[in-house]
């Protein structure tokens, strides 16, 4: 019996409905948090009872970038650092969908990392998850611009020199109305935060902090997946409201999660329709 | 290592009763389930699957008090509980319905 045959049990898994099941199983390592992060993303959308028929998920290219891939609700994978670009797009043409961008920290700081701070200063109403694993995964662990300073990459055989990006922090200041941070341990809270900023208007950002556990754990020696999850356990720390610049993240130093900015702010549709309507009237 | 603490008023509440459910062939082996339940219902077993992982298998079934943790942490969508005496499938507290497939 193949393995294909013997995955495809008959008996189903409660999350079954919301995935595409001929694609399970996925690619992702054992592990590997990012099917956490997939997990809480369908309770979100259940427990925000948000009518799948108007939701898409949009994701790059990378590890993370393969969630448009397993989710059964209408899903694009786009092109490297442009899922957010894409996204919008499909907020502005059809502003009825919930837009959600699923993707890696290098897929949305580093090649991304422009479209992130317009579409967050436009305020254009979308959920960007975001997987943070310090690491290029899918094409073997490289440097990302979030790898902690000293941390080793396949790229950085000396440890990394460069100051990493805190995600939280250009979000914020860029004008995100909703931050938030969570491991993959935090399974319950980064769902309920997945609701909160699913009932957001405007930019909201959740990043996710993950274990890749076949090349960041691997190269620095960190253990496996389940090591990096008792990692977490024990030194992330939550601070909701936490001024978003003490956000940084070391080399295995304390992880501060929570929900950092829930703020309002005119988005892009609700300025953008309010101009019109003012332009109609000759009142602008 | 314990991982989380015993609730305070454990001895008031109603606690209730769950079952596990394992696609066993789906896991990986990643110990994340058998590590965090908070009843320590689980643990991982000898047997190899036809992935060539160990999966979970139940240890203390009396234990388990379907909080669905096993569930949400799983990044294989492999385990999964339910309320005792309910039906399979129909899921523990956390559990997406899906309104279209
Ligand atoms: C234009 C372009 N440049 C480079 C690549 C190679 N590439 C594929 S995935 C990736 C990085 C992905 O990293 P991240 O977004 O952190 O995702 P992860 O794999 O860590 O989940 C790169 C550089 C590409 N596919 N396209
Ligand atoms: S390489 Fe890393 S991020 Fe990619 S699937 Fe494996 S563990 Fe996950
Ligand atoms: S969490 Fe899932 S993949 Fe990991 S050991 Fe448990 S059942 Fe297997």
């Amino acid at each position: 019996m193949t393995v294909l045959k013997a995955v495809k049990s008959r008996v189903k898994h409660p999350m079954d409905n919301l995935l595409r099941m001929d694609r399970i199983p996925h690619i992702w390592c054992p592990g590997c948090g990012i099917g956490i992060a997939v997990s809480a993303f369908a309770a979100a959308l259940d427990k925000a009872k948000i009518d799948l028929d108007k939701v898409a998920i949009v994701s790059g290219i990378g590890c993370t970038g393969r969630v448009a891939g397993y989710v059964k609700i209408d899903s694009f994978h786009t092109t490297h650092g442009r899922a957010i670009a894409f996204a919008t797009g499909i907020k502005l043409g059809n502003p009825e969908i919930k837009v959600v961008v699923f993707s890696g920290d290098g897929d949305l700081i580093s090649i991304g990392g422009n479209h992130f701070i317009h579409a967050a200063r436009r305020n254009m109403d979308m959920l960007v998850i975001c997987v943070n694993n310090f690491i290029y995964a899918m094409t073997g662990g490289q440097v990302a611009p979030t790898t902690p300073l000293k941390a080793y990459a396949t790229t950085s055989p000396f440890g990394c020199v460069e100051p990493p990006f805190n995600i939280p922090y250009i979000a914020d200041s860029s004008g995100a109305v909703y931050v938030a941070r969570w491991t993959a341990l935090h399974v319950r809270r980064l769902t309920n935060s997945l609701v909160e900023a699913l009932n957001k208007r405007g930019f909201s950002v959740v990043e996710v902090i993950s274990p890749c556990a076949m090349y960041y754990s691997r190269i620095n020696r960190l253990g496996d997946g389940l090591d990096m999850m008792k990692f977490y356990h024990d030194n992330a720390e939550i601070k909701h409201g936490e001024d978003t610049k003490n956000l940084d993240i070391g080399f295995q130093t304390k992880i501060i999660v929570g929900k950092f900015v829930d703020r309002e702010r005119p988005s892009y549709l609700e300025s953008y329709n309010r101009w019109l309507s003012e332009m109609k009237d000759g009142t602008p | 290592m314990k991982y989380w603490r015993t609730p305070y008023d454990l001895d008031k509440i109603e606690v209730p009763k769950g079952k596990v459910h394992i696609i066993k062939d789906r896991c990986k082996g990643c110990g994340f389930c058998v590590e965090f339940c908070p009843r320590d219902v689980l643990e991982m077993s000898e047997e190899f699957n036809s992935k060539g992982y160990h999966p979970p298998r139940v240890k203390n079934p009396e234990n388990c008090v379907n909080c669905g943790l096993c569930e949400m942490i799983c990044p294989e969508f492999a385990i999964w509980s339910t309320a005792k005496g309910e039906k399979e499938g129909k899921g523990g507290q956390q559990v997406p319905r899906g309104n279209k497939g």
